[in-house]
């Protein structure tokens, strides 16, 4: 916020924290990347049946600029890898991502050499959504994991060091995949 | 209709049919891979065959060690509503193979799909890009020598 920096810890700037976490969390406007079939649940969860507007995400926002959740919904693909990155790259801070579905999170059924077995090889993730797809709900259940998050005051505003021994990390990663 | 197909092509190409094959009422034809594109244009252009459209051109590696990868054309005649197969073999040492986009056009990225998957080339097409994968991937995905999860590294990632 930077006014902690010239008042310090006091009652007044935890408050007001506090309470700009709380705006923060009910106006969360989502980009969606419904890149494959886990967008249609997505969709579904934007709709009046499950109604997302109850938790104040219904603006959702198609440019990256105008967005602070990142709903990466589908098989993500090594060609893919670079756009979901750089849409990433251009949403302003803080920001928070949902890898949604196994797809996302691991690669799902497509163990092969064309998907990305997992976004978080390239990103930061906050919150892992199970299924195939997974049900609306179960997406709710997530953004509402990220608001818990925000209110405690979570956020991924620096972005993640890359360390060498990360990156060797990420290599064997990879090559233990091959092996099996 | 079919049988009139395979006779006419019998008669004008004997030397080029290598083989008649019919399994479960769908025709295949293996054709030397030099004149396929005489036996297209004929197939085409013929009267009793007219087969206008080429659904699809794919590619096949049986991994031997003579004539391992396979191009199939499926054809199609929009006026008789008959289908036909043919089917070409390449070999790993040569592989080239004549381009088929002079005898119908739609079959340009088909051919461009065979050539990112298989690595088979395509002499004569105008425009033989990768497809599916990045430009400068050097692997042929479909190859059954390619290992499933892909080589490590060989298309980069963005920086976490
Ligand atoms: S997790 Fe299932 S539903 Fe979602 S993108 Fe993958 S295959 Fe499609």
């Amino acid at each position: 916020m930077g006014l902690e920096h010239a008042l310090g810890d006091t009652a007044l700037t935890t408050t007001i924290d506090s309470a700009i976490n709380w705006c923060r969390k009910n106006s969360l406007w989502p980009m969606p990347l419904g890149i494959s079939c886990c967008g249609i649940e997505m969709m579904a969860f934007a709709m009046p049946r499950f109604d997302v507007a109850r938790f104040g995400a219904e603006v959702f926002r198609f440019s990256p600029r105008q967005a602070d959740l990142l709903i990466v919904a589908g098989t993500t693909t090594y060609k893919m890898a670079t756009v979901v990155r750089k849409i990433y790259d251009q949403m302003p801070d803080p920001k928070w991502v949902i890898a949604m579905g196994a797809c996302t999170s691991s690669g799902g059924m497509y163990r092969t050499y064309s998907v990305v077995q997992g976004i978080d090889q390239f990103l930061p993730v906050d919150v892992y959504v199970a299924g195939c797809p997974p049900r609306p709900d179960n997406l709710l259940h997530a953004l509402i994991m990220i608001q818990e998050k925000i209110q405690r005051g979570e956020s991924r505003s620096t972005p993640m060091t890359v360390t060498a021994e990360r990156q060797e990390q990420q290599l064997l990663q990879i090559q233990g995949i091959n092996n099996n | 209709m079919l049988t009139t197909v395979i006779e006419k092509l019998k008669l004008h190409f004997s030397n080029s049919i290598l083989d008649v094959r019919e399994f479960r009422g769908e025709t295949t034809i293996c054709v030397n891979k030099a004149d396929i594109v005489k036996v297209c244009t004929f197939l085409r252009d013929d009267e009793s065959c007219s087969f206008n459209y080429c659904s699809d051109v794919c590619g096949a590696d049986a991994y031997a060690p003579e004539n391992r990868f396979e191009v199939i054309y499926n054809l199609y005649s929009l006026s008789y509503k008959h289908r036909i197969r043919l089917k070409i073999f390449v070999d790993e040492s040569d592989l080239h193979c004549p381009s088929v986009i002079s005898v119908w056009p739609g079959a340009n990225w088909p051919e461009r799909e065979t050539y990112d998957m298989f690595g088979i080339i395509f002499d004569g097409h105008n425009d033989l890009r990768r497809m599916y994968m990045p430009e400068e991937f050097e692997y042929f995905p479909l190859r059954k020598d390619f290992p499933m999860m892909g080589v490590p590294d060989s298309i980069p990632l963005p920086r976490k």
